[in-house]
C-alpha cells in the first residue's frame, strides 16, 4: 500500500519542485529582478518593509509580488487539497523574536538560504561562507532539538485566524494596484518605491505574481524547506528535503550558465560583500533562528498560507526585523557589514541560545 | 496495548523526533502516532519506513490522523 498519495511528497516530487524554482529564479533575474536575487525571501520581505516605510533605505523599497504569491499560492493549494487548518498559540512572541533576528542575520550576509543557493549558483564564492554558517547554525539548533527544545503545542482555532496573513498579502497586492509605481517617483500614494538600486529592479508585476503563486502552490504540496533540508540530514540522516535544495542549486547553476548569468569569483559580486567571517556569522544566526522556529523563511510563508498563525507571526517578525536592521544600521551593503551589524549578530546569537536553553518543556 | 505518541499541535521536526524516540525505546511491536497536519503524517510515515517499520494504517481522527506503525 502506498502510504504517500501526494506525488509532491515523493522523492521525484521534491526534486521537481527544486528544479522548478531553479529554472524560474534565474529567469526572474533575466526578466528584471536583481542579480542572484531571483527569489530571496529575506531580501524581498526587506523590500516590502521598505515599500511600507518601515525603513527608509531608498534603494530597497518595493512591494515584492513574489512574496504575496508564495502565501496566496500556498493558501490555494491548501484549500484545493483540503489541508487548510487554522492553528495558532505555540509561543507567538518567541516566533516574532526569532523572525526578527533571522532577518537581521540574513541581512548581515545579504540573503536568506534561498539567496545563498542562488548566489552560489551564480558564481558568488562568498555564498560558500554563508552556506557554511547556515549549516553551522542549524547544527547548533539540532542539539537543542535533541535536548527537548520545543515551543509547545499549537491549538486549532477560528478559520479566520489562518486567513489573516493571506488577507494582509492580498491587501498589499491591492495597494500595488491602487498605487502603482510611477517612473522616477519615490512614492505613489502610501507606497514607497526605489528609483535606483536593487529595489528598483524587478520583473513585471504579473510575471512575479504568477511565478510566486506557482512556487507557493508547489512548495505547499511538497513541504519544500531549505532549513529542513539541512536539519533533517543532520538530525536523522534523511536526505528527502535536501534533494530538493540541491536540485535547486544545480538547476539554477545550469540555467545561469545558459543565460550568461554565471560569473565566478569573490570580488564585486552583485549585492554581496567579502567579509567572510560575517557572511558566516550572519548565517549562523539566521540558521539557528530558522531551526528554532521550525522552518526556513519560505517555509514560514507557505505554512502561514495553510493556516499556521504562528508562522504568520514569524513572517511579521522578519518584516519588522528588516525595518530595525536598516534603521539601526545593522544591514550590510556591498561595502561590508553595517555599523552595528556585528554586535547585533552577537546579541541575536545570545538571544537564540537563551531561547534554546530555557524552552525545553516536556511535552505532556 | 500499543504505545501512543501524541504529536498533535507540534511543529516540525517534533512529531518525527518523538516517533523515532519511541521506536528506539520499544524496538518492535506497534506504535500509535497522533498528528494534526498532513505534513506530519507524511514525515512520520517516511521516518518510520526508513527505520524498517511499516505503516499499518492511517485513519482520520478529529482534525488529524491516527497512524499505526508496526514492526514484527
Amino acid at each position: 500500500m502506498s502510504t504517500i498519495k501526494n506525488f509532491f511528497a515523493t522523492r521525484w516530487g521534491i526534486i521537481s519542485v527544486g528544479a522548478f524554482i531553479g529554472i524560474f529564479a534565474p529567469l526572474l533575474q533575466k526578466w528584471g529582478n536583481p542579480a542572484n536575487m531571483g527569489v530571496c525571501v529575506a531580501c524581498m520581505e526587506r523590500d516590502i518593509a521598505g515599500a511600507l516605510g518601515l525603513h527608509r533605505a531608498a534603494v530597497v523599497q518595493y512591494m515584492r509580488p513574489e512574496i504575496i504569491g508564495f502565501v496566496l499560492g500556498s493558501l490555494i493549494a491548501a484549500y484545493a487539497f483540503k489541508e487548510f487548518r487554522a492553528r495558532a498559540g505555540s509561543a507567538p512572541i518567541v516566533r516574532f523574536v526569532l523572525g526578527a533576528f533571522a532577518m537581521i542575520g540574513g541581512l548581515v550576509f545579504l540573503g536568506c538560504p534561498w539567496r545563498a543557493a542562488l548566489r552560489l549558483s551564480g558564481g558568488d564564492g562568498n555564498a560558500i561562507f554563508g552556506l557554511l554558517g547556515l549549516i553551522g547554525g542549524i547544527w547548533i539548533g539540532t542539539f537543542f532539538l535533541k535536548g527537548g527544545y520545543n515551543l509547545g503545542r499549537a491549538q486549532k482555532t477560528h478559520t479566520s485566524v489562518g486567513w489573516l496573513l493571506p488577507l494582509i498579502m492580498l491587501g498589499f497586492l491591492v495597494l500595488m494596484l491602487i498605487f502603482p509605481q510611477v517612473p522616477g517617483q519615490e512614492k505613489s500614494g502610501v507606497l514607497f518605491y526605489s528609483v535606483k538600486g536593487p529595489g528598483s529592479m524587478h520583473a513585471p508585476l504579473l510575471v512575479s505574481l504568477a511565478i510566486g503563486l506557482l512556487i507557493g502552490f508547489l512548495a505547499q504540496r511538497s513541504r519544500f524547506c531549505t532549513m529542513g533540508a539541512i536539519r533533517d540530514f543532520v538530525l536523522f540522516r534523511q536526505a528527502h528535503l535536501l534533494l530538493g535544495f540541491i536540485t535547486l542549486v544545480v538547476v539554477a547553476f545550469i540555467v545561469n550558465l545558459i543565460l550568461g548569468q554565471f560569473n565566478p569569483g569573490f570580488e564585486k559580486q552583485p549585492i554581496a560583500h567579502t567579509m567572510s567571517l560575517w557572511n558566516f556569522g550572519g548565517m549562523v544566526l539566521a540558521g539557528l533562528a530558522f531551526c528554532l522556529a521550525g522552518g526556513c523563511p519560505g517555509r514560514q510563508l507557505f505554512l502561514a498560507g495553510e493556516g499556521d498563525g504562528d508562522a504568520a507571526v514569524f513572517v511579521l517578525g522578519m518584516i519588522v526585523g528588516a525595518g530595525i536592521a536598516h534603521n539601526f544600521g545593522l544591514a550590510s551593503s556591498p561595502d561590508g557589514v553595517g555599523h552595528y551589524g556585528i554586535p547585533a549578530v552577537i546579541i541575536g546569537l545570545l538571544t537564540c541560545l537563551f531561547i534554546g536553553f530555557t524552552m525545553r518543556k516536556e511535552v505532556a | 496495548m500499543s504505545n501512543i505518541v501524541d504529536a498533535r499541535g507540534l511543529s516540525c521536526p517534533q512529531p518525527v523526533l518523538m516517533t523515532l524516540n519511541e521506536i528506539k525505546k520499544v524496538n518492535k511491536g506497534e506504535i500509535v502516532v497522533l498528528v494534526d497536519t498532513d505534513t506530519s503524517k507524511e514525515n512520520v510515515s517516511r521516518a518510520a519506513t526508513t527505520q524498517g517499520w511499516r505503516v499499518k494504517s492511517i485513519e482520520p481522527e478529529g482534525i488529524g490522523y491516527r497512524i499505526i506503525v508496526a514492526k514484527d
